[in-house]
C-alpha cells in the first residue's frame, strides 16, 4: 500500500514548484525531498506516500481528500509545532516532519483496534459509557487523552516566536484572491479606494491558478492589472478570521513577514466576500481510504506541483469540474478506468480495498479496479463572514447548495462564485461591479443593488445507499446522525453537537452540508426547515500566539527606579507600576524607620490637582467625613465609599490655597478615582466648577518617617518646621534641597513622625540622594513597601482591597467615625444609614494577637466556629520586628468582635491556633504620641 | 468592536471608552426605599432593541458623552454630549430610557 517512486509529471503551465532547488526533508524519520514551491502533501505524494494520518476515533488509514488548507487528515508534527496544515504548508529544507495520531507508527497502529469494536463507538459512547461512577472521572481522563488526536506541543524551554499585530483602515477589503475578488479589488481601487486584498494560498488566482490554458492567460491578466495598482495591498497566505461590529475584520497573516504570524485588525469600509466554492465530498462506504478525492484535489495536484494522484482512476461527475479532471488526469497519464455520470443517474457505491483503494462498485453493483477514485458531487458556499455580518443562509434546491441571503448589513458584499455561477467572464464581470460598489458605499453613498449570479443547475448528491464518514476529521459516520436523530436530537445544532460532526478541525467546511441532508433524510424534513449553516468566527484556526500579538501594556516606575536597583531593591509589580519590596531586609527597615529614620519612594500614589470655587461640594459628596472647614494649610483623611456604600478608596487631601487643593489617592485606584469624580462633575452636579488635572507622575512623593525625620528634614528645607507652627496634618509649600515649590505634609501612615514630600519629578532623585546624603549621622536609609506594610500593621491602619474587600461597607471597616450621615448627600449614604441602623450588627475589622505570639498565619487564613464553619478571615498578618510578635487584622462576625474574643484560625497545613481579639486596632502607640510628636 | 462617534473626538473603538450605563437612572437619595435604591444600582432595563446610554471617552477627550444602541445589532444611531437633549428621530418608546 505505501506506493514509493516517482511520480511527479512533465512540467505543467501552471505549476508553482521550482524544479531547480530541490528540498530535503524527513518524514517520520526518513530522508524525504521535494520542490521549492511543494506543500508537504505534495511533496509526499510525489514520493509515492499515500497514507497521511490515522483518523480520529478508529484509526483509520487516511489520506489526501482536498488537498487544501483544511484537508481533513494532512495535519502534521513539524519538530516542535503541532498541527501543521501539510497541504497549505510548504515544504522546507530541514524539515522534520512526522504523522500525528499514530502509535507506535503509522503503517501500524495499535488503536486501530477501535475500528473493530467500532460498532459499540456510537455517537454519545463517551458521554454515556465514562459518566459513573463521577470519582473516576480523572482515570477515564487519563487514559482517554491518550486516545485524543492532534499533535504535540512545543516542549517547555522551546524558543518563543515572534508574534505581532498591525492596525489597518483601508476603504475595501476583499477577502479571497480568486478571478471575482481580484476584478473586485481592481475596480475598486480605479475608483481610488485604498484596498486590501487577502488570499489564503501563496498566490492570487483561486480555481484558475489550476484550470487549463486559457484560465492561465486569464489569471496572468488579471494579476498584472492588480499589480499595477500602488493603492491595492495583497496579503498572501492570509486569511480574514472573522467580521465583527461595524466591520471590524480580523486577518491572520501567516508568512511573507518577519513574525510567525501576524494578526491584522482592519476597520474596513466595506468588505468584499469573494470566498469562490468549497468541493463537497460524497458519502459511501470505504470513501475516507487513501486514494478517495475531490475532483479539485486532483486537479490541483496535477496544474499546481505536477504529481499524478495514481495510476489507474475511477471518476465519479456530476458537473464540469468533474469531466475537467477526466481530461487532467488522462493527460498527466492516469487511466481513467470508469466514470460514472450522476447526471445520468449512475452512482458510485463502495471503495473497495484496504488502506489504499483497489476497486470500486458502481449504483449497478459492477466493481472496477482502480487506485484512484475521484468525485465532483457539487459545492458549498463558505458564507462564513456573511454570516457574521447577519447572513442567514437559502437553501437552492436547484443548485443544491446554500446561496447567500440578501439579508446581511450593506457594509458587507459578496462576490463571485459564492453567489452563483458563471463563465470566468461572468465571474469577473460580477466582481468588477461588485469592486464599483463597494468603493462607492465606503465612500458613504447610498447602497445600489449588484445583479446577483446564479447557481446553476446541479444534481443533489450527499449521500449513497452504503454507510459511510460524513466528518473525516471527527470519524462521524451518516449512520450515526441517523442514530442521534432517533435519539431525539433531531435539530441540526443538537445532532451536530451529539455527534460531534463538524465540529473538528475542519468546522464544518466540508461536512455540514452533508450533515444536514443526513438529518432531513432521517427526519424526513426538506433543507430549508432542517436548518442552516451558521458558522462563527474564526473562519481558520489562529494561533494564540497570534492572538496575543504583541505585549503593549507599558511598566510605570519612578524616576528614581535607577538608583533603587543599583542600591539592591528588590522590585515587585504594583497594578502597572514596578517598585521596590525591600532593600534586602525589611524588617530592619521597618526598625530603623521606629528608631532612626526612613525613606521611601511612594511616587506611585495617585495625585489629583483640584482648582475651582466648588472643591468642597465635590470633596463632600466624594468622601464620607466633612470638609467644609478644612483650612488653607490643613490636611485632612478621607475615606471614599462607592453608591453601594463599600470602601473605594481612601487617601489624603491638603487644602493649598483658596481653590487649589491637592488630592492623594491609593496606588492602583488612581485612575478610576479620577474617572469617578469626572462622573460626578459631569453628569450629576454639571454646575459645579471643578478642574481635575492629574498629576500623579508630574511629582515624585518621598515619606521622611521616624522620630528624626524632623532634624533631618530641617537640614534641606526653609519651611518651618516647628510643631508649634507646623503640626500634625498642617501642610506647607517651600523649597527643599535647593527644590522650589515642593509640597511638605504632615501623615502618619507608618504611625511615626513622618513628612511626605511632594517634589517635582525631575528633582526628585536630587531630594532623595540629598536625605540621604545629609542624614547619614542620623541613621538615615531606604525602606520599601514591605517595610512600610509592617509599620502600618503594627500602627493598626487598614489598606483599602486588603483588608478590605468588594463587599465591605464603611462601618465594616471600622470607619464609623469618618461617616458623617449628617451631610445632605454623599457617595453611599443611603446604604451607610442603613447600615448603621443595624447598630453593629455586621461583621468587624479588628485586630488580633495569636495566642502562640511567634505564629504568622497567613493572609486569607479562615477563622471557625463550631467545627468547619467559616465564620471571617485574616485579611493582614505579619511578624512585627517592633513588638517580636506577630500582628494580624482580622474581619470576624458581630459575635466575635468583643475585645478578649477567643478565635480559631485554620492554619495552611490544617491545625488550629487559638487567637485574642485586642482592645484597639494599634498595636503600637494606640495614642499616636510618636506621630503627633 | 463597535465605533462610537465621540462629538467631541470623531470616530473611536469602543476600547477607547467605558460603557457608563443605561440613561434614564434617577438618583434620589433622600426618599428611595432600600428596594428602590437597589434598583437603582443594580436593576437594568437591558433591552433586545434600541436604548440610550451613557459612555465615558477615558482614552480620548475625557468626556462623557449620550447615544443611543441598538443592542441586537449595535449600531449607533446617535451620539451627542451629555445633557444635549436627544435628537428628535427617536420616540421615547422606541428607547431604553
Amino acid at each position: 500500500m505505501s506506493a514509493s517512486g516517482n511520480w511527479r509529471i512533465a512540467p505543467q503551465p501552471g505549476e508553482v514548484i521550482d524544479r531547480s532547488q530541490k528540498v530535503n526533508f524527513t518524514w517520520n524519520g526518513s530522508p524525504a525531498s521535494g520542490y521549492a514551491g511543494d506543500t508537504i502533501v505534495s511533496a509526499l505524494m510525489a514520493s509515492g506516500v499515500r497514507v497521511m494520518s490515522r483518523s480520529f476515533k478508529y484509526h483509520r488509514p487516511r489520506g489526501v481528500i482536498t488537498a487544501t488548507f483544511f484537508d481533513p487528515n494532512c495535519s502534521f508534527q513539524v519538530g516542535q509545532e503541532p498541527n501543521v496544515r501539510g497541504a497549505h504548508r510548504m515544504v522546507r529544507n530541514g524539515d522534520d516532519v512526522n504523522a500525528q495520531n499514530a502509535w507506535p507508527s503509522l503503517n501500524f497502529d495499535i488503536r486501530a483496534a477501535n475500528q473493530v469494536v467500532g460498532r459499540f463507538l456510537g455517537p454519545g459512547f463517551y458521554y454515556k459509557t465514562f459518566i459513573k461512577p463521577q470519582k473516576l472521572w480523572p482515570a477515564y481522563q487519563k487514559v482517554l487523552s491518550t486516545f485524543a488526536p492532534g499533535g504535540a506541543p512545543p516542549a517547555i524551554g522551546t524558543p518563543q516566536e515572534i508574534f505581532d499585530k498591525r492596525f489597518v483602515h483601508p476603504d475595501v477589503l476583499v477577502a479571497g484572491g480568486g478571478p471575482a475578488g481580484m476584478a473586485a479589488a481592481i475596480e475598486a481601487a480605479r475608483t481610488g479606494a485604498k484596498v486590501i486584498l487577502v488570499e489564503e494560498e501563496y498566490e492570487l488566482g483561486g480555481h484558475l491558478r489550476y484550470g487549463g490554458t486559457e484560465s492561465l492567460a486569464t489569471l496572468a491578466a488579471l494579476r498584472a492589472e492588480v499589480a499595477s495598482f500602488d493603492n491595492i495591498e495583497v496579503l498572501t497566505d492570509s486569511v480574514v478570521s472573522g467580521r465583527y461590529d461595524d466591520n471590524w475584520v480580523g486577518v491572520v497573516q501567516r508568512s511573507g513577514i518577519w513574525a510567525k504570524e501576524r494578526m491584522i485588525k482592519a476597520r474596513v469600509g466595506t468588505l468584499v466576500v469573494a470566498a469562490g466554492l468549497i468541493e463537497r465530498p460524497y458519502v459511501f462506504e470505504g470513501n475516507d481510504l487513501p486514494g478517495v478525492m475531490l475532483a479539485t484535489a486532483a486537479l490541483r495536484l496535477i496544474g499546481l506541483h505536477a504529481v499524478k494522484p495514481g495510476t489507474s482512476a475511477v471518476v465519479f461527475t456530476a458537473n464540469s469540474t468533474g469531466d475537467e479532471a477526466i481530461e487532467r488526469l488522462r493527460a498527466a497519464g492516469v487511466s481513467i478506468a470508469r466514470v460514472l455520470d450522476a447526471r445520468k443517474g449512475e452512482n458510485v457505491t463502495r471503495a473497495l480495498g484496504r488502506g489504499q483503494v483497489s476497486g470500486v462498485e458502481a449504483g449497478d453493483g459492477s466493481k472496477t479496479s482502480a487506485d484512484l477514485l475521484i468525485t465532483a458531487t457539487g459545492w458549498t458556499a463558505p458564507t462564513s463572514l456573511l454570516n457574521m455580518a447577519g447572513d442567514r443562509p437559502v437553501w437552492n434546491a436547484a443548485g443544491a447548495r446554500f446561496t447567500p441571503s440578501e439579508l446581511f448589513h450593506s457594509s458587507v458584499m459578496a462576490a463571485g462564485g459564492i453567489v452563483g455561477d458563471g463563465t470566468t467572464a461572468e465571474l469577473i464581470a460580477h466582481g468588477r461591479a461588485v469592486g464599483i460598489e463597494a468603493a462607492s458605499r465606503a465612500r458613504g453613498e447610498a447602497a445600489k443593488p449588484v445583479a446577483a449570479l446564479i447557481p446553476d443547475a446541479h444534481p443533489a448528491l450527499f449521500q449513497s445507499t452504503t454507510v459511510g464518514f460524513l466528518d473525516l476529521s471527527e470519524d462521524v459516520k451518516n449512520k450515526d446522525i441517523v442514530s442521534a436523530a432517533k435519539e431525539g436530537y433531531d435539530s441540526s445544532e443538537l445532532a451536530k453537537r451529539f455527534t460531534t460532526s463538524a465540529m473538528g478541525p475542519s468546522q464544518g467546511k466540508l461536512e455540514m452540508v452533508n450533515t444536514m441532508a443526513v438529518l432531513a433524510e432521517a427526519t424526513g424534513r426538506d433543507f430549508q426547515s432542517t436548518g442552516t449553516t451558521v458558522w462563527r468566527p474564526p473562519y481558520a484556526p489562529i494561533s494564540l500566539g497570534a492572538l496575543a500579538g504583541r505585549v503593549f501594556e507599558p511598566d510605570r516606575v519612578s524616576p528614581m527606579q535607577l538608583w533603587h536597583e543599583a542600591h539592591g531593591a528588590k522590585d515587585m509589580v504594583a497594578a502597572q507600576w514596578i517598585r521596590p519590596e525591600h532593600y534586602g531586609n525589611p524588617q530592619a527597615e521597618a526598625l530603623n524607620v521606629r528608631s532612626n529614620v526612613g525613606i521611601i519612594d511612594l511616587t506611585p500614589l495617585g495625585k489629583l490637582d483640584l482648582h475651582g470655587p466648588d472643591i468642597v461640594k465635590l470633596l463632600n459628596l466624594a468622601y464620607t467625613n466633612t470638609w467644609d472647614n478644612l483650612a488653607v494649610g490643613s490636611v485632612r483623611y478621607g475615606v471614599m465609599c462607592a453608591e453601594d456604600g463599600v470602601v473605594m478608596d481612601d487617601g489624603v487631601t491638603g487644602r493649598l490655597g483658596d481653590d487649589h487643593y491637592l488630592m492623594t489617592t491609593t496606588s492602583s485606584g488612581a485612575g478610576n478615582v479620577w474617572d469617578w469624580l469626572e462622573m460626578w462633575l459631569q453628569t450629576v452636579h454639571r454646575e459645579w466648577q471643578v478642574t481635575i488635572t492629574p498629576v500623579t507622575t508630574a511629582l515624585v512623593s518621598i515619606n521622611v518617617a521616624g522620630p528624626n525625620s524632623r532634624e533631618l528634614l530641617s537640614r534641606i528645607t526653609d519651611i518651618d518646621l516647628d510643631p508649634a507652627v507646623f503640626g500634625y496634618m498642617k501642610v506647607r509649600q517651600g523649597t527643599v534641597a535647593g527644590v522650589a515649590d515642593c509640597i511638605v505634609w504632615r501623615i502618619g501612615f507608618t504611625g511615626e513622625l513622618s513628612y511626605e514630600i511632594h517634589v517635582p519629578a525631575s528633582y526628585g532623585l536630587h531630594v532623595w540622594e540629598t536625605l540621604l546624603e545629609v542624614g547619614k549621622d542620623l541613621g538615615v536609609a531606604p525602606f520599601g513597601i514591605e517595610a512600610q506594610r509592617i509599620l502600618r500593621l503594627e500602627k493598626g491602619h487598614f489598606i483599602v482591597g486588603q483588608d478590605t474587600d468588594g463587599l465591605t461597607q464603611a462601618y465594616e471597616a471600622g470607619l464609623g467615625g469618618l461617616v458623617k450621615l449628617a451631610k445632605e448627600d454623599f457617595s453611599g449614604k443611603p446604604e451607610l444609614v442603613w447600615q448603621e441602623a443595624l447598630a453593629g450588627n455586621y461583621s468587624h475589622l479588628v485586630a488580633v494577637e495569636t495566642v502562640d505570639p511567634l505564629l504568622v498565619p497567613a493572609e486569607a487564613s479562615q477563622i471557625v466556629e463550631n467545627g468547619n464553619e467559616i465564620v471571617g478571615r485574616i485579611t493582614s498578618s505579619r511578624m512585627s520586628p517592633t513588638l517580636k510578635r506577630s500582628v494580624c487584622l482580622a474581619h470576624v462576625p458581630a459575635s466575635l468582635s468583643t475585645p478578649g474574643s477567643r478565635l480559631t484560625i485554620v492554619l495552611e497545613n490544617g491545625d488550629r491556633a487559638a487567637a485574642i481579639v485586642r482592645e484597639d486596632l494599634a498595636f503600637v502607640d494606640p495614642e499616636g504620641v510618636r506621630l503627633r510628636g | 468592536m463597535l465605533v462610537i462617534d465621540c462629538p467631541y473626538c470623531g470616530p473611536r473603538n469602543s476600547t477607547e471608552f467605558r460603557h457608563a450605563g443605561e440613561a434614564g437612572k434617577s438618583r434620589d437619595v433622600a426618599n428611595s426605599t432600600p428596594a428602590e435604591w437597589r434598583r437603582y444600582l443594580y436593576e437594568f432595563n437591558n433591552p433586545l432593541g434600541w436604548v440610550r446610554e451613557h459612555w465615558f471617552h477615558s482614552s480620548g477627550c475625557r468626556r462623557y458623552i449620550s447615544s443611543e444602541r441598538h443592542t441586537g445589532n449595535n449600531e449607533v444611531r446617535w451620539v451627542v454630549p451629555f445633557g444635549t437633549p436627544a435628537p428628535s428621530t427617536t420616540s421615547d418608546k422606541e428607547t431604553g430610557a
